[in-house]
């Protein structure tokens, strides 16, 4: 990858105990979509944030379109935009007074960011409430205009923090739509997400982390190839037999089963063979005499994907680690959790 | 189709300048619109001094010795209301700041190439705006309640002006302390601590000499003492003149703690503003 645009090497940051990030190496080719993977607290929004200029590393370093982030920071902020966790839209001002300001702000002549305001406010459906004030406006089209403020200067490279939480499931899948679009027109983006499938539905390479540390890297399709496809998951009546039942369970998928004892659930990778490892675990657990209260394939979703990858939940990961850095975080996500 | 705009690499100085003045601008701008759009906050900030001056002029109207010069309490009380007003008007700079951190606004703000300082200079001019529009509203209850301008009309204008400095270099300070604090609510209170004692142990209110007299000498130095007394002679003129001053030395003392005021705090606020993270 001679043509990267985004580049990190050995990228650290702490904030007092807390080791957000603990040295990561990326590298984003120029015209694709780079997805960050992770739950609450893996250290994707710092990442973002170092790569942005708004935070300095404490070590390592990381190249954006050749400029360095801390060094060339100035000239790096006219060739990038950001939107989502980290970046707002002024509720008290309309939608097409926002973009007019950013676009201002990027040092636009006022008549171009004008133009430029009104027409990414009628790409992203935006045209009729471009004249209201932003508090007015829903999740979805806030979380719009946010993406469209990013881009009122054209930039070519796009960071966009966790675009789609907290959105509905109709807004989602606007936004993706807009997404693929942009990528279309050859922008390169760095986006973070918690969702596996929406890393899977939008990007060309992910990046896994958790903790600080990258743990895995690929495409979409390479890290479902290690997470070893579906997952049975069972939900023991008793919770106390849940213990028991993996160890009758043992054998019927791809890998060994894990126990969430306290939940009473157990969870098998059953690679692609889901429907006979599902006939297969019922025989068994019924000739155990296990009752279950319910049993089904899912799809793997992020939580598997770290219980394959690092052996403990990615719950667990977020809430050990995001604790004590809540209250710094929680300040700039307000905003956009309402 | 996507135009990227010319990378800037290296910004000449003449640029600088001239994004740092427009950038300003839009910024101005942007919080004038905010407050026009939320003309509650801007009710309350006129109820306030409103309730002041009328408690005050009420309340203490015969109570208040050692007033200077034959004048009445409410003419007394009335450029101290001025000066009162533009201290605590300045609050909303750090309010506004705070709010704008927490929202994530700021964060768009310092990811723009726009001019670092630009963001504080916005707030605080544009604040200096809505003060000069709470100045008039309050001369107006001022006249209600029987103040006179009796120093003519470049007494009233240098008294509006002296107030306007003063509500600017306290933004500066407020801007410094939001960008510290950073938490709204602690902001709030830290403004509202830190300014009650610095404006009721001054001449704004009430004469030094029936204060407590180890007081008396804290209360003599205290700037604002000195603006109050200053924005007492410009508008009223030489009945309340304290002894042994003159006109020249009282604008010069105050325009000295302005200057000196804006020439720690404006660099301060600044210099937080890009530790921010």
């Amino acid at each position: 990858m001679g043509d990267a645009i985004i580049r990190t090497e050995g990228l650290a940051k702490s904030f007092g105990d807390v080791h957000a990030l603990k040295g990561i190496d990326l590298e984003v080719a120029q015209g694709t979509v780079f997805g960050l993977l992770g739950p609450n607290g893996a250290g994707k929004t710092t990442a973002v944030r170092i790569l942005t200029t708004l935070l300095l590393p404490d070590a390592g370093r990381a190249e954006v379109a050749g400029l360095d982030v801390v060094r060339d920071a100035e000239a790096l902020r006219s060739r990038i935009g950001l939107a989502g966790q980290s970046a707002a839209v002024d509720e008290n001002l309309t939608g097409l007074e926002n973009l007019e300001m950013v676009g201002r702000l990027y040092h636009l002549p006022g008549r171009e960011a004008r133009r430029r305001a009104n027409e990414v406010l009628e790409r992203f459906g935006l045209a009729d409430a471009g004249r209201r004030l932003a508090k007015t406006y829903s999740g979805g089209m806030r979380r719009r205009l946010d993406v469209g403020a990013s881009l009122v200067a054209r930039p070519d490279i796009l960071f966009l923090d966790e675009p789609t939480t907290g959105l509905d499931p109709r807004s989602r899948i606007d936004l993706w739509e807009l997404i693929r679009e942009l990528v279309r027109e050859g922008k390169t983006m760095l986006l973070t997400t918690q969702y596996l499938e929406e890393a899977d539905q939008l990007t060309d390479r992910i990046a896994m982390v958790d903790l600080g540390t990258v743990i895995a890297e690929g495409t979409a399709d390479e890290l479902k190839a290690q997470i070893g496809g579906e997952v049975l998951e069972v939900h023991v009546a008793d919770t106390i037999q849940a213990g028991v039942a993996a160890g009758t369970l043992k054998g019927v998928g791809a890998g060994d089963p894990s126990v969430d004892a306290e939940a009473g659930i157990v969870r098998v990778p059953v690679g692609q063979a889901g429907p006979e490892a599902l006939l297969d675990s019922v025989r068994r657990l019924d000739d155990a005499r296990i009752v279950v209260d319910d049993i089904a394939l899912h799809r793997p979703t992020l939580d598997d994907a770290f219980l394959a990858l690092t052996g403990h939940a990615a719950e667990e990961a977020a809430t050990e680690e995001s604790a004590p850095k809540r209250g710094r975080r929680r300040r700039s996500k307000e905003g956009d959790e309402r | 189709m996507s135009i990227a705009i010319e990378p800037s690499t290296r910004v000449e100085s003449g640029t600088r300048l001239r994004h740092f003045v427009s950038d300003s601008t839009v910024a101005v701008w942007r919080n004038l619109l905010q407050i026009s759009r939320v003309p509650t906050v801007m009710i309350f900030e006129l109820l306030q001094p409103i309730m002041f001056v009328l408690l005050f002029s009420w309340v203490f109207a015969r109570n208040i010795a050692n007033l200077p010069g034959g004048i009445t309490y409410v003419e007394f009380l009335m450029p101290g209301i001025f000066v009162q007003n533009a201290i605590f008007g300045a609050t909303t700079t750090a309010v506004g700041l705070a709010e704008d951190l927490k929202k994530g606004i700021i964060d768009r703000f310092r990811s723009l190439p726009m001019a670092r300082s630009a963001v504080l200079v916005g707030r605080t001019v544009a604040d200096v705006g809505k003060n000069f529009v709470l100045v008039l509203l309050v001369i107006v209850v001022g006249y209600l309640v029987g103040f006179r301008f009796e120093n003519g009309l470049p007494g009233a204008v240098g008294t509006v002006l002296l107030v306007l400095a003063i509500g600017f270099a306290f933004s500066w300070i407020s801007a410094t302390v939001a960008l510290t604090l950073k938490e709204v609510e602690a902001v709030q209170a830290a403004m509202f601590t830190g300014v009650f004692p610095i404006v009721f142990v001054s001449s704004a209110f009430v004469p030094v000499a029936g204060m407590a007299n180890w007081l008396q000498p804290i209360a003599e130095h205290n700037p604002v003492t000195i603006w109050a007394n200053t924005a007492r002679v410009l508008s009223i003129g030489d009945p309340v003149m304290p002894a042994g001053a003159s006109l020249p030395s009282m604008i010069a003392q105050s325009t000295a703690w302005i200057a000196g005021l804006l020439l720690v705090f404006v660099p301060l606020a600044i210099r937080q503003y890009r530790k921010l993270t």
